[in-house]
């Protein structure tokens, strides 16, 4: 059952009052200072409250951090991050957050105004400090809340944040937590290992179908996880799951560097779909200030006949380094990857997928669409492989870029292993561009620059699209038209 | 009214139209005729509005308003309609969200309400019909895929459903057999109109048998060198553009 939209809202509201309440209690003590060491580690995990292993496991991965190398193999360019200059761990609340609206970009405030946010949701989308919330949005918003968690309850779904399920359910986090993407798996992964502040944990029982879209608007609990989020996804034998995560809006957020995890286990004939809506700051018109986005997401089909998908539709962001993956370690499991990267003014996107195909009768579906505009490159990379003992494995890959303007690039980069005689792969790929006729023609017909790069547009990622949840397919298809905006003309 | 004053244009410094000047009155069909290079295609293209034209002196006035000030799709909202010699494929996008989107684009920029959706489709079934475009036609990516002539049916049906009052019909006739020129011909005849007026652009006089024009005139080296009636047509024909090409150059 999708989540409506009044419901998503009232949600996302008291998720703002949530948050706070919940510094008033413990108000200038939430800091550590800038830089990251054994004690900054220590001080973050006894801050999660976590128990002493989780302590242990938290330090194994900083001292392995500082032995690993930033990875260079991405087509993205920024200055060298130094990382003794970032805070790890900081109050919710920042002293240099903006007062008002007055002091954010006037271009996402224009956003906003598109995309018909209320002004109070405007404010806590931005960060502005002291932001009001009306009392009887809340009232009702506790309702609707608890009416959720009953109903999840009932199921036997867990759905809470990873450091209450560390707490709560250290069995399940012990026994699944970087199995999937190893502490060692990349920099930006085990450093995230290290200092992870938060992110959601869901477990979904043996035969159990998940009775709502799960969606990170409906976690209660800290606001401000962006940095380094992680997250866990269970799907035991027989069970469904549906994730939501992300925002149409744009988020503003003081954190440059973001290094989330995101781990999914799918049991013998489970299925976890997980979506995604990423709309994070790209910078200004002139490419400064954008957020970095490094993330490492990956599912284990580890069951039999289990099936994960993903997909994405990137719209934010300076740079991104994203490669959402697919282990199809169990007989006749299946991964999907579907993806939308729009990439305007200076941004940098390179982003793809991994289908490493272990066990027998395996198989997966690629449908990429990049859409490059402005001064921005956009990169697909993507690596679809096949073990020798994958006999039957199948892959069918898409990989469509559009071009608009003649200063942006669109790189496609595809790696294809196979060590099985039997498997079959395919590629198709094409690169196009929005034509000036195309453009005249629509023109000719009354539609502005704008909408008919919109249509276009929107006709070629339609396949990607059709695979989002309904009330998120709309408000991302908005949401593109929106990253394109002065993109023509 | 359709009234070009000594329009001089060039497209990457190739002089196309020089000085050219035509009259089109209310409910009138001009044709227009002349050789491969003559301008022809250039003169559609200016009135619309595309963007590779360097308009280096001349108006152009629709009922009094000076279309070169305007934008592409204001002069669409404005009344103006081409309809392409080579019709664009945009995949992905359905023919009839095509129509749907074009339509509201129209009405909204003069001010009018959206169509409803129910009478949106009773127009386009309509038109549909008597253009012979079956109605999963419709359902299919526009013109992706559509033979030449399932084209040119698309674009008289766009032109139906927009109601334009100056239309430009940019060799409609190329690349049609006689039956789908029949059903096209038969599509703007129905539009005929005291209000609205059409230039019909060609090569041949085939098309004007089943178009008949009020007015011809003979463009050679970006002029309009001769007027006249739709006899003149028929001696064009008989005689070729041998006289005009010599008279321009």
């Amino acid at each position: 059952m999708p989540a409506v939209q009044e419901t998503v809202e009232q949600v996302r509201s008291i998720d703002v009052d949530q948050y706070k309440y919940g510094f008033i209690t413990d108000i200038e003590m939430d800091k550590a200072p800038k830089g990251l060491n054994e004690d900054i580690v220590r001080f973050i995990s006894a801050k999660k409250g976590d128990p002493a292993w989780m302590t242990e496991w938290r330090l194994d991965a900083y001292r392995r951090w500082l032995t690993m190398q930033e990875p260079t193999w991405a087509r993205v360019e920024y200055p060298k991050i130094d990382f003794n200059d970032l805070y790890y761990y900081a109050a919710p609340k920042k002293k240099e957050g903006p007062k008002s609206l007055d002091e954010i970009d006037p271009a996402i405030l224009e956003t906003y105004k598109k995309l018909g946010i209320p002004l109070r949701e405007q404010e806590m989308l931005a960060g502005v400090q002291n932001t009001r919330v009306a009392v009887d949005a809340v009232f009702d918003s506790v309702s609707v809340v608890t009416t959720f968690k009953d109903e999840l309850k009932k199921a036997g779904v867990i759905f809470c944040s990873i450091s209450e399920a560390i707490r709560e359910h250290p069995e399940l986090v012990r026994q699944y937590l970087g199995t999937v993407v190893p502490v060692t798996d990349n920099f930006y992964a085990t450093l995230n290992s290290a200092v992870f502040t938060d992110g959601s944990f869901v477990y979904v029982p043996p035969g159990v179908r998940c009775p709502m879209e799960l969606s990170t608007y409906f976690r209660i609990n800290e606001k401000d996880t962006g940095q380094f989020e992680r997250t866990l996804i269970i799907a035991d034998k027989g069970s469904y799951v549906s994730y939501l995560e992300g925002c149409t809006a744009p988020q503003r957020d003081e954190n440059q560097l973001h290094a989330a995890v995101v781990e999914l286990i799918a049991l013998d004939d489970a299925e976890i779909k997980y979506s995604t809506v990423q709309n994070w700051y790209p910078g200004d018109a002139q490419g400064k200030g954008g957020v970095y986005n490094f993330v490492t997401k990956r599912g284990d089909c580890r069951g039999a006949n289990s099936k994960i998908s993903w997909t994405q539709v990137e719209t934010g962001s300076a740079i991104t380094w994203k490669y959402p993956s697919c282990i199809l370690r169990g007989d006749n499991s299946r991964g999907e990857f579907y993806s939308i990267a729009v990439s305007n003014g200076y941004q940098q996107v390179d982003s793809g997928t991994k289908m490493i195909h272990l066990g027998k009768n395996t198989s997966s579906r690629i449908i990429s669409k990049g859409i490059s505009a402005g001064r921005s490159q956009n990169t697909y990379r993507g690596l679809v492989s096949a073990h020798r003992k994958a006999t039957g494995a199948r892959n069918f890959t898409n990989c469509d870029s559009l071009l608009i303007g003649d200063q942006c690039g669109a790189h496609t980069v595809p790696y294809i292993e196979s060590k099985n005689a039997s498997a079959i792969f395919e590629h198709e790929a094409t690169t196009s561009k929005i034509s000036e006729d195309q453009l005249f023609y629509c023109l000719q017909r009354g539609l502005s620059a704008e909408e008919a790069t919109a249509l276009i547009v929107n006709g070629f990622v339609k396949d990607v699209l059709q695979q989002l949840p309904m009330e998120f397919a709309v408000e991302a298809q908005k949401l593109i038209s929106i990253s394109l905006e002065g993109s023509v003309g | 009214m359709l009234e070009i004053r000594n329009l001089h244009v060039q497209i990457e410094d190739k002089k196309i139209l020089n000085g050219l000047n035509l009259t089109v009155h209310d409910g009138e069909v001009a044709a227009i005729m002349g050789p491969n290079g003559s301008g022809k295609s250039t003169l559609s293209y200016v009135i619309a509005g595309k963007d590779d034209y360097e308009v280096l002196d001349g108006e152009i006035l629709l009922n009094g308003e000076n279309l070169l000030d305007m934008e592409p799709d204001a002069r669409a909202a404005a009344g103006v309609f081409l309809a392409f010699q080579y019709p664009l494929e945009i995949p992905g996008v359905a023919t009839m969200t095509f129509l749907k989107a074009a339509l509201n684009a129209q009405r909204k920029a003069r001010g009018d309400d959206e169509l409803s959706t129910p009478d949106f489709m009773k127009r386009v079934r309509a038109g549909a019909e008597r253009l012979h475009i079956p109605q999963d036609m419709l359902k299919r990516a526009l013109n992706v895929g559509f033979s030449g002539g399932e084209k040119k049916r698309m674009e008289i049906l766009q032109m139906a459903l927009l109601e334009p009052t100056f239309c430009i019909l940019d060799e409609t006739d190329s690349g049609l057999d006689i039956d789908a020129l029949k059903i096209a011909a038969d599509g703007v005849n129905a539009l005929r109109d005291p209000k609205r007026s059409f230039l019909v652009i060609t090569h041949y006089q085939r098309l004007l048998n089943y178009i008949v024009p009020d007015t011809v005139h003979v463009m050679s080296s970006g002029q309009v060198v001769k007027s006249g009636g739709k006899e003149l047509a028929l001696e064009l024909e008989a005689n070729g553009y041998a006289d005009y090409r010599s008279q321009a150059a």
